[in-house]
C-alpha cells in the first residue's frame, strides 16, 4: 500500500474538464500522468495532495499531429523513443527518451511528466522517517512534505545550510534535449491557452522550479519544422546503464552549412542546476567545428555548471566531466565520436573514475 | 477517497472484481486480494522490476500503479503464462539454462523477456540486455538469464520456421 494521506481521485476525459477540476481544487490538487515520479514521491511523503487528477483517460493528450512534430503531453517515453516520424535532425528527442530509467518506466512514464519532473536531492529523495531523523529540509518541511504551500524561509537546506534557497537538481532527461531542439510547450488552464519556449518553463530554484501556474496543464510539446542543415544529439552520464537519473545530460543541436561552418547552435546542460542550463553558443557560431573551437567552447560551457553535493558522484568530478562531455557531444555532431567510444576512452584514463560512493 | 473502492478488471483472462482501499497499488491487489503471489515486491519504487506485469499488453511496474487505474484493464501476470501444464518457451528455457536461483526476480525477468520476444526480439545478447535493463537480479550475475532468453528466442524462431 502507499502509506500516504487519503486523496480524492478524478479521471476527466477532456483537457477542458481537467483544467476546470484543477481550478476548483486549488493548490492541493496534483496532476497524475504516468505516476512514475508521483507515486514514489507520495510513498516517501514528499507531498500530500488532497486530490489527484489523472490524465489517462484524456485521448487528446496522447495524439501526435500529422507532421509528427507536435506530441501530446501524455505520449509515453517509449513511444517517443520509437517515434519514426520524427525527422533525423530531432534525434536528440528519441535518444533522451530512450535513456530514461527502464523499459517498464518508459512504457508508463509520459513526456509531460518528464518535463514537470520534481527536482532531486539526496536529502529529499528519502523516506519521511529518514528525513525526520536529520530534521526535515526546506523543500519538504513537514511529515507530509507540504513543499507545495510552505514559505521558503521555513526549514534548513542540508546542502547549503546558509542558503535562502533550495538547490535540488533538475533531473529530467528530455528537457535539455528538447530545449536544444528549440521546443515549445502549450499550457492550458481554465483561463485559456498559451504557448511558450520550453526553456521558459523553468526557473533556477529547487522548489519553485516550474514557471507554470499550479492549475495549468501542460498539453503538448512542439518541435520546429525547419530542420534543414540541423543535427542533434543527447549525451547522458549516470552510474549504471539503466535505472539511474542523469548526473549530467548534454543536449546539443547544430546547424552546419555545406562547408562545415556553424550557422546556429543550441547546447543545454541537464542535472547541473535546479533548471536545464542553456549555454551561450555565440563563440561557436560563424566558425568551423575545429578541435580548438570545440575545446574552447567546452571549457567555457563548464563554467556556469554548479553541481552541488546532493547527487551521485563527487561534485568536483561532476564539474570536470562537463567539459569532456560537451566536447564529446559536439565531436559526435561533427561526425567523429560517440558516447560509447567516449565511455571507453574514459576508462582508458582520460577522465579518471572518482573514488567516491 | 479513503473507503474501499470497487475494482473490476480482467486478470489472466478472467473477469475479477475486488474491493480495495483507495491507496492500494495494483501489486497489492494482485498479491493480497487475488492471491497471485508470483508477482513480487522488491523495492516498491520502480527500482527493481520484480513486480512487472502486463497491463493491456504493456510491461509495467505494478508497484507504481494505483489500483484505481487498473479499473477496466486487462492484466497478465506470471501465473497466466503457462497454458495448462505446458510452460511458456521462456519458462522452459529458464529451467533448461539455470536462469533462476532464489527466484525473487524470476517472474519479472520472465515477463520482461516475454515482452521482448512478443515485440519480435531475437537472440542477440546486446538487445536482450537492453530489454532486461529494468530487472535487477542479486543472484545469477545475469549470464544465465541472458542465455535463457537467447535459448527461448531460438526455440520460438525454430517453431515459427516449422509451423
Ligand atoms: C527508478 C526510476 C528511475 C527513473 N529514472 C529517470 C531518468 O533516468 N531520467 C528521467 O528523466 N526520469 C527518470 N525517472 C522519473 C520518471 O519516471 C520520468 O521522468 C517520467 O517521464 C515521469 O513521467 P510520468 O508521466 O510518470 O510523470 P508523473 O509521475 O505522473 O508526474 C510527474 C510530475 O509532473 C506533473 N505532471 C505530469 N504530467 C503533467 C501535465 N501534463 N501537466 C502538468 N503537470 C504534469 C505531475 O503533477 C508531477 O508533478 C525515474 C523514475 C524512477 C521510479
Ligand atoms: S537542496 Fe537543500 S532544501 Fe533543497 S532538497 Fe536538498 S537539502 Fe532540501
Ligand atoms: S517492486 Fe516494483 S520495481 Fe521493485
Ligand atoms: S534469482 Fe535471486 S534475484 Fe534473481
Amino acid at each position: 500500500m502507499m502509506r500516504c494521506r487519503p486523496f480524492r481521485y478524478h479521471a476527466p476525459r477532456t483537457v477542458a474538464e481537467a483544467a476546470k477540476i484543477l481550478r476548483g481544487e486549488g493548490p492541493d490538487a496534483m496532476v497524475l500522468a504516468g505516476g512514475t515520479d508521483v507515486i514514489p514521491n507520495l510513498k516517501r511523503k514528499q507531498f500530500a495532495p488532497r486530490t489527484l487528477v489523472a490524465l489517462r483517460r484524456i485521448g487528446e493528450l496522447r495524439t501526435a499531429s500529422d507532421d509528427g512534430l507536435t506530441l501530446g503531453a501524455a505520449t509515453t517515453l517509449d513511444a517517443i523513443a520509437r517515434h519514426a516520424a520524427l525527422p533525423e535532425a530531432h534525434r536528440a528527442a528519441r535518444i533522451a527518451a530512450s535513456k530514461v530509467a527502464t523499459p517498464q518506466i518508459r512504457n508508463r512514464g509520459t513526456i509531460g511528466g518528464n518535463l514537470c519532473l520534481d527536482t532531486r536531492c539526496t536529502y529529499y529523495d528519502q523516506s519521511a522517517e529518514w528525513r525526520q531523523a536529520i530534521d526535515f529540509c526546506k523543500k519538504a518541511p513537514g511529515p507530509h512534505g507540504t513543499a507545495i504551500e510552505t514559505p521558503v524561509e521555513q526549514g534548513i537546506c542540508w546542502v547549503a545550510p546558509g542558503s535562502p534557497r533550495c538547490w535540488a537538481v533538475s533531473s529530467t532527461d528530455a528537457a535539455p534535449a528538447l530545449i536544444a531542439l528549440g521546443a515549445e510547450v502549450t499550457l492550458v488552464s481554465a483561463d485559456g491557452e498559451r504557448t511558450i519556449p520550453l526553456t521558459d518553463l523553468y526557473a533556477d530554484d529547487g522548489m519553485a522550479f516550474l514557471t507554470k501556474k499550479r492549475d495549468e496543464l501542460l498539453t503538448a510539446v512542439r518541435l520546429p519544422a525547419a530542420v534543414e542543415g540541423w543535427r542533434s544529439t543527447y549525451w547522458k552520464l549516470r552510474r549504471r546503464g539503466a535505472f539511474d537519473f542523469p548526473i549530467l545530460g548534454v543536449g546539443a543541436a547544430l546547424k552546419l552549412d555545406a562547408g562545415g561552418t556553424v550557422e546556429a547552435a543550441r547546447v543545454v546542460l541537464g542535472a547541473v542546476a535546479s533548471r536545464p542550463l542553456p549555454v551561450d553558443t555565440s563563440g561557436l557560431v560563424g566558425g568551423p567545428l575545429s578541435d580548438e573551437a570545440i575545446d574552447a567552447f567546452a571549457a567555457k560551457a563548464a563554467g556556469p555548471a554548479k553541481p552541488l553535493d546532493n547527487t551521485d558522484f563527487t561534485l568536483h568530478w561532476r564539474k570536470r566531466v562537463v567539459r569532456a562531455w560537451v566536447a564529446g557531444a559536439l565531436r559526435e555532431l561533427r561526425g567523429d565520436d560517440s558516447e560509447e567510444a567516449s565511455l571507453l576512452s574514459r576508462s582508458a584514463a582520460r577522465i579518471p573514475e572518482p573514488l567516491s560512493v | 477517497m479513503s473507503g474501499p473502492v470497487e475494482i473490476a478488471f480482467t486478470v489472466n483472462g478472467e473477469a475479477k472484481t475486488v474491493r480495495a482501499v483507495a491507496m492500494a497499488r495494483l501489486l497489492d491487489v494482485l498479491r493480497e486480494d487475488l492471491g497471485l503471489t508470483g508477482t513480487k515486491e522488491g523495492c516498491g519504487e520502480g527500482e527493481c522490476g520484480a513486480c512487472s506485469v502486463f497491463v493491456d499488453g504493456t510491461l509495467v511496474n505494478s508497484c507504481l500503479i494505483p489500483a484505481l487505474q487498473a479499473v477496466g484493464t486487462s492484466i497478465e501476470t506470471i501465473e497466466g503464462l503457462a497454458k495448462g501444464d505446458a510452460l511458456h518457451p521462456v519458462q522452459e528455457a529458464f529451467i533448461a539454462a539455470g536462469g533462476a536461483q532464489c527466484g525473487i526476480c524470476t517472474p519479472g525477468m520472465i515477463l520482461a523477456a516475454v515482452s521482448y520476444l512478443r515485440d519480435g526480439g531475437d537472440a542477440k545478447e546486446a538487445s536482450i540486455r537492453e530489454a532486461l535493463a529494468g530487472n535487477l537480479c542479486r543472484c545469477t550475475g545475469y549470464m544465465k538469464i541472458v542465455e535463457s532468453v537467447a535459448r527461448a528466442a531460438a526455440a520460438i524462431a525454430r517453431e515459427e520456421r516449422t509451423s
